[in-house]
C-alpha cells in the first residue's frame, strides 16, 4: 500500500478475522453438534464445547444408520458420491480432451458446426431441462444406476473450451518437430500433448470432482432406492422425518463427512483449483 | 487464432468427436427439444394421452398469480444474495489486499466454503437458526423476537439468503482479490501524491478499475442464485412456508413433480432457458470485449 498506518492494519486484521469467523462458525457448530448425544442437541441449550459422543455418533452414522430417520448408513452414500464424482470428472476430461484435439489439430468439413453444437451446451444447466432428461434416463433404463447419475452431467462444453484454449497456446513448432520425427496423430497426442496438459487436466479434475460431489437436484430425481443416493441428497432426508424427531447429531456428523472430501480437495489443490476456476469461467 | 499446421486425416477427427457429440445429443439436445415440444402439449393426469394446445400452457402460466409470485421471489432473492455477497466479499478482499504478507493464509481460510455443497450449507444454517434447537435462535428469543423460519415467510427468506450469501462470498472474494492485485500500485501512488486519502482513492481509482470484475461476478452470481441455490432452498425451506421461498427454478421442480403438470412445468423450463441464454449472451459479449483490452 501507499502509506503505512498502524490503524489501517488493525482495521484490516479485525475485519478479516471477523470474516473468517463468519465463514467458519456454521461448520464449527456442526462439528460440536456431532460430538454430543441426541438429548443435548435437541434440548436447545447445546454448549459450544465438544461433548463425549464423537466416536459413537460417527460410528453410527457411517456403519449403522439412524434408529428411525436414516435407513441407509452413510458409508454407502459416501461410496456413491465418490463413484459419481470421480466418474463425472474422468468422463468429462476424457470426452472433452478428445473433442478439443479434433477441433484444434484437424481441418475437416463441419468443424465449426461441431464446435458450435458443443459450445451451445454452456448456456443451459441441467436444472432447466430436468424432467425431459429424467424421461430420457428412464427410457434408457438408467434410473438408479451410476451411468444415470454421471452421463447427463458431463454433457457440457466447459472442459472442451478449457482444453481448446490451452491447445491454442502450444507453439506450432512442437507439432512440426513431431511430424519431422515421423509422429502420427496418436503419437503426437500421447507423447507430446498429454504430458503438456497435465496441469490443465488436474485443474479440471478438481473442479469437476467438486461439481459432481455437490450435485443435489439430479441425484434426488433419478435415485429412487436409498442404496443409490449420494450423501448430499441423503442428508436432507435425515432432517425431515415423519415423526419430527430428527437425529440432528447424526445429521451434523453426516454434514461434516459430506464436506470433508471436496473441502480437502480445494485446500490441498488450491493453486490448481484457482487456475482452473479462472480459466473456465472467464 | 487458428493453427496453420494440422493433421490431414479424414476419419479420425470425427471419431474423436463422437463420444462428446453422442452424449451432447442424447442428454442435452434431445431433452431440451422435448422440453420445448412438451410446453405446447397438454397431458392428462396419467400421461396416457396428450394433445397439442399451442400456447395455452404459456397463457395459463401468465394468468397464474403464483407464477408472478415466484418471479418476484426470484428477483428479491437474487438481488439480495448478489448485493450482499458482492459487497461483503469486496470488503474482505480490500482488507486482504492491504496485508500482502498474510494474504495467502487468509485466502485459504476464506475460499473453502466454495467446496461445500449448497444443500449441506442449507443444513448448517437451518441447524443454527432452527426455532427450537438453533444456537443462534436462542439470543433472538431472549430479545423477545418471535423468530420462526418454519412458519414466517420473511424469516425463511432471510435464512435462505444468509446461507446462499455465506456460500458465495468465497468465490467473489477470490475474483475480487485477483482483480485488486492486478491494479498497478503506481496509479494508487499517483493518487496519494495528489492528496487523495484511502477512501477517496478507493472510490475514484480502485472501484472503477474493478468494474469489469464486478460486472463479470454480477452475471455469474445471478446464474448461481438461479440454479445452484436449489439445494439450499430445498434443504432449508422446501419452497415454503406458503411458497414464500419458491423461486422460478424451484417451481419447475415442484410443479412437475408434485403437481404432475408436465406441460406447465415444461413451459416454465422454456422461459428459464430464454432468461439463461440472455444472461449468457451478455456475459459473452462482455468477455469478448474484455479480451480486446
Amino acid at each position: 500500500m501507499v502509506e503505512h498506518r498502524p490503524l489501517s492494519d488493525i482495521i484490516a486484521y479485525t475485519i478479516l478475522t471477523l470474516g473468517i469467523f463468519i465463514v467458519a462458525f456454521p461448520v464449527y457448530l456442526a462439528l460440536i453438534a456431532s460430538t454430543h448425544d441426541a438429548a443435548t442437541v435437541v434440548g436447545g441449550n447445546m454448549p459450544l464445547t465438544p461433548g463425549g459422543h464423537t466416536l459413537d455418533n460417527y460410528y453410527r452414522a457411517i456403519f449403522v444408520g439412524g434408529a428411525r430417520a436414516i435407513r441407509e448408513p452413510v458409508g454407502q452414500m459416501l461410496m456413491n458420491s465418490f463413484i459419481s464424482a470421480i466418474g463425472i470428472a474422468i468422463g468429462k476430461i476424457f470426452i472433452s480432451i478428445l473433442s478439443a484435439y479434433a477441433v484444434v489439430y484437424f481441418r475437416f468439413p463441419f468443424r465449426k458446426t461441431a464446435f458450435w453444437i458443443i459450445f451451445v451446451t454452456l448456456m443451459l444447466p441441467v436444472e432447466v431441462r430436468i424432467y425431459p432428461t429424467y424421461k430420457v434416463i428412464a427410457d434408457l433404463h438408467m434410473l438408479d444406476t451410476y451411468a444415470g447419475l454421471i452421463l447427463p452431467l458431463i454433457a457440457s462444453a466447459t472442459g472442451t473450451l478449457l482444453f481448446r484454449q490451452f491447445f491454442m497456446t502450444i507453439p506450432e513448432e512442437l507439432l512440426e518437430a513431431s511430424r519431422i520425427d515421423g509422429a502420427g496423430p496418436f503419437r503426437f497426442f500421447w507423447d507430446t500433448l498429454l504430458p503438456l496438459s497435465v496441469t490443465t487436466i488436474a485443474a479440471l479434475f478438481v473442479i469437476q470432482f467438486i461439481y459432481g460431489w455437490n450435485q443435489y437436484l439430479w441425484p434426488l430425481l433419478i435415485t429412487t432406492q436409498d442404496s443409490m443416493q449420494t450423501i448430499v441428497t441423503g442428508i436432507k432426508k435425515m432432517l425431515y422425518t415423519t415423526d419430527e424427531l430428527a437425529e440432528w447429531q447424526l445429521a451434523m456428523a453426516t454434514a461434516i463427512l459430506a464436506m470433508l472430501p471436496p473441502v480437502a480437495v480445494v485446500v490441498f489443490m488450491q493453486r490448481l483449483f484457482v487456475r482452473g476456476l479462472v480459466e473456465t469461467e472467464k | 487464432m487458428e493453427k496453420s499446421v494440422v493433421f490431414n486425416n479424414r476419419l479420425l477427427p470425427y471419431l474423436l468427436l463422437v463420444p462428446q457429440l453422442i452424449i451432447t445429443f442424447v442428454f442435452f439436445y434431445w431433452p431440451a427439444s422435448q422440453a420445448v415440444w412438451q410446453s405446447f402439449l397438454r397431458e392428462d393426469a396419467f400421461g396416457l394421452h396428450s394433445e397439442f394446445v399451442g400456447l395455452e400452457n404459456y397463457q395459463s402460466l401468465f394468468a397464474d398469480p403464483s407464477y408472478y409470485k415466484s418471479m418476484l421471489t426470484t428477483v428479491i432473492f437474487s438481488s439480495l444474495v448478489a448485493a450482499l455477497s458482492l459487497s461483503i466479499a469486496l470488503l474482505f478482499a480490500t482488507q486482504a489486499d492491504k496485508n500482502l504478507k498474510a494474504a495467502g493464509g487468509y485466502k485459504t481460510l476464506m475460499i473453502w466454503p466454495y467446496a461445500v455443497a449448497p444443500a449441506v450449507a442449507g443444513v448448517l444454517w437451518i441447524f443454527m437458526f432452527h426455532p427450537t434447537l438453533g444456537t443462534l435462535a436462542r439470543p433472538l428469543r431472549w430479545m423477545n423476537f418471535d423468530w420462526n423460519p418454519l412458519l414466517n415467510g420473511n424469516h425463511a427468506m432471510a435464512l435462505v439468503v444468509m446461507a446462499a450469501v455465506w456460500k458465495q462470498i468465497s468465490y467473489n472474494f477470490l475474483f475480487f482479490l485477483a482483480g485488486l492485485q492486478s491494479i498497478p500500485k503506481s496509479v494508487l501512488e499517483a493518487g496519494a501524491i495528489d492528496g487523495a486519502g484511502p477512501m477517496r482513492r478507493f472510490w475514484t481509482i480502485t472501484f472503477p478499475l474493478l468494474s469489469p470484475t464486478t460486472f463479470f461476478l454480477l452475471v455469474v452470481n445471478v446464474v448461481y442464485v438461479f440454479f445452484d441455490t436449489f439445494g439450499i432452498i430445498d434443504a432449508v425451506t422446501g419452497g415454503g412456508p406458503a411458497g414464500a421461498t419458491t423461486t422460478m427454478v424451484y417451481k419447475v421442480f415442484a410443479d412437475g413433480r408434485l403437481g404432475g403438470d408436465l406441460g406447465g412445468s415444461a413451459a416454465q423450463s422454456v422461459i428459464l432457458m430464454v432468461i439463461v441464454i440472455a444472461l449468457t449472451a451478455i456475459q459473452f459479449k462482455y468477455v469478448e470485449r474484455k479480451v480486446q483490452y
